[in-house]
């Protein structure tokens, strides 16, 4: 079986899949992608299943060669990435020959890139996932000398590509009321929809934090609170009444009050945002906020049928070149979480 | 405002996909056994569109696929079933069982057992007398995988956490705070008072059953000496000489 070996690769790299739903009575967090709508894009442009692991790229690109031949795909944030030093397009799939080597840099905008190999990576499987989970003993971040393994590819397409949904440069977060959003009066949830954050520089894959001027939001009896489960998307505040965006990844149980739930689909945003990224939250009801969830879940279904081949359509390809234009050096030793520089560029 | 007025038992929703049962307030014995039996309730229900269901301290979480089950018929169903017992006297779910393990407490194994019994008004001895003995149960499990909290502990030991974060306790720390304990699973940074040390491995991928804990199981802390301590855990790896019965029904 053909697989990819990791020549370079950043600090925070991890396989991930779809996570670990349904183990919360015993303690085990969903986890899984950090932009689950970049493992649905792999998917559709290699023709597969998306609940295939691939590889989570975080703030840093590498340099990968392949054993044996393999198709593989690029989702995510936009990075540049290069085949034995020829341009790919970012959003697409592509074929690798035995000794081919892709090297990705950093993303210009965004944090996570996703590379997804055809037949997905086959690696062990715990408790029922391939994703990596580094709090919980997991699996362990993917290292230089690791080799990927395909598994079984039953395709043989490459070539496709497909135009993203933006969720690389923050926007508006949907949120709706949950259990205890009532422990904060009216009047701090109305300013809570009316802030406009940023996103701070504590962010991992479990939490991100959101930073505004002002005064903090801080619930009734804050300090009194009986723990209680999490679900993704819970808007966290701690202490001093600042939130933090929680994601799929968070602790199964915590006792610092949440205001509201960040939608599902609006969640890649949060995770994709770099510091400094303008942020805010509109509140809206649960009935929009099914309504507005069962939209996104159809817009994913249908990716396969939206995917294209890349030569036949020169308005794809020029929108996906575009993504190459990546101007500026690309350190290997660059925090990306700490990055303030998400605004220059030749995007629009 | 808040919480105050409600009243329990309360349904509220929890995301987009979720609901909430929350027994009380405040974590209670009778709190802790009504989320317990109302989750295995609705479980037995098999309710179509229902994709999960696990309890917390004193609440039981319901996720389900919104569009099979809305959630008005969830709710719905949630109030039939709750109106038809008293759940807080309810006998706790089958299948749990009792685990005696054996606990250094203090020494340098488990260094602020001292502190915990100052704060408790206790001598060591006293202290290590009173959760030596205590029979607690596993209320949730939560925070890492196969992490459990357990008691509730008597009133006297409802200590605050620590406002300094301890670094990190090894895996089998035994740790209190808020007449709770907890049996470190991971070895991680906590607020919580390191008071016993075991040799149990809670979470052991790669093994049969890598979760060893159920939500409902009982266990007690049994003090042994440090050279005790160590002749079970080089016997006993994974559980350094724990026993488990099951509870009869």
């Amino acid at each position: 079986m053909s697989a990819l070996k990791v020549l370079r690769i950043g600090p925070l790299a991890s396989i991930q899949d779809q996570g670990r739903p349904g183990q919360l009575q015993q303690g085990v967090s969903r986890g899984g992608a950090a932009d689950l709508l970049a493992l649905a894009e792999g998917a559709a442009l290699l023709r597969q299943d998306s609940s295939l692991a691939a590889l989570e790229l975080a703030g840093i690109g590498g340099l990968f060669e392949a054993t044996g031949p393999l198709r593989i795909a690029l989702t995510g944030a936009p990075m540049q990435a290069s085949l034995d030093g020829a341009a790919l397009a970012w959003n697409a799939s592509h074929q690798m020959q035995a000794g081919q080597r892709l090297e990705i840099g950093a993303p210009k905008r965004g944090l996570y890139g996703y590379l997804h190999l055809g037949g997905g990576i086959a690696s062990e499987i715990l408790l029922g996932a391939r994703a990596i989970h580094l709090m919980s003993g997991l699996g362990k971040a993917v290292a230089v000398g690791d080799l990927l393994p395909c598994g079984p590819d039953q395709g043989r397409e490459v070539g496709l590509g497909l135009l993203p949904e933006d969720r690389f440069q923050g926007g508006v977060l949907r949120i709706v009321e949950s259990f205890q959003s009532a422990l904060f009066a009216k009047d701090v949830r109305a300013r809570f929809g009316a802030t406009a954050f940023r996103r701070g520089s504590r962010a991992n894959r479990m939490g991100v934090e959101m930073v505004s001027d002002g005064a903090g939001f801080t619930a009734a009896g804050q300090l009194n609170i009986l723990s209680e489960i999490i679900v993704p998307g819970d808007v966290q505040m701690t202490g001093d009444g600042k939130p933090f965006v929680l994601l799929r990844e968070a602790q199964t149980t915590g006792g610092y009050p949440r205001i509201g739930t960040v939608l599902p689909c609006d969640l890649a945003k949060v995770a994709q945002a770099q510091a400094g990224t303008d942020l805010r939250f509109c509140w809206i009801s649960l009935e929009e906020g099914l309504a507005v969830q069962a939209k996104h879940d159809k817009q994913v279904k249908a990716l396969p049928a939206s995917c294209r081949p890349l030569l036949r359509d020169p308005a794809m390809m020029q929108d996906l070149l575009s993504f190459q234009l990546i101007s500026g050096a690309v350190s290997a030793d660059a925090d990306p979480f700490d990055s303030k520089d998400t605004n220059s560029g030749d995007f629009t | 405002m808040g919480q105050g007025a409600m009243d329990f038992p309360v349904i509220r929703s929890a995301g987009l996909d979720g609901m909430l049962v929350t027994f009380s307030e405040a974590l209670t014995e009778p709190a802790n056994r009504g989320a317990l039996a109302f989750c295995e309730a609705v479980k037995s229900s098999a309710w179509p569109g229902v994709r999960e269901t696990s309890t917390s301290l004193a609440s039981v979480y319901i996720r389900f696929d919104a569009e099979t089950l809305g959630h008005g018929a969830l709710k719905d169903r949630l109030l039939t079933l709750l109106d038809q017992r008293d759940w807080q006297q309810a006998v706790l779910p089958p299948g749990r069982r009792f685990w005696q393990v054996p606990t250094v407490y203090g020494t340098e194994l488990a260094p602020q057992l001292g502190e915990a019994a100052a704060a408790a008004g206790m001598s060591e001895a006293q202290a290590i007398e009173s959760l030596g003995s205590a029979r607690v149960r596993v209320l949730t499990i939560g925070f890492a995988p196969g992490q459990p909290y357990l008691g509730p502990l008597g009133a006297e030991w409802h200590l605050p956490r620590q406002t300094e974060l301890t670094p990190r306790v090894p895996v089998g720390a035994l740790v209190l705070a808020i007449s709770q304990f907890v049996l470190f699973a991971t070895s991680a940074p906590t607020g919580w008072r390191h008071v016993g040390q075991t040799g149990f491995q809670g979470f052991q991928l790669g093994s049969q059953d890598p979760i060893a804990l159920r939500v409902g199981d009982e266990m007690v802390f049994t003090p042994v000496s440090r050279s005790d301590y160590e002749r079970l855990c080089a016997k006993d790896p994974h559980f350094g000489g724990a026993s488990r019965t099951e509870i009869p029904v």
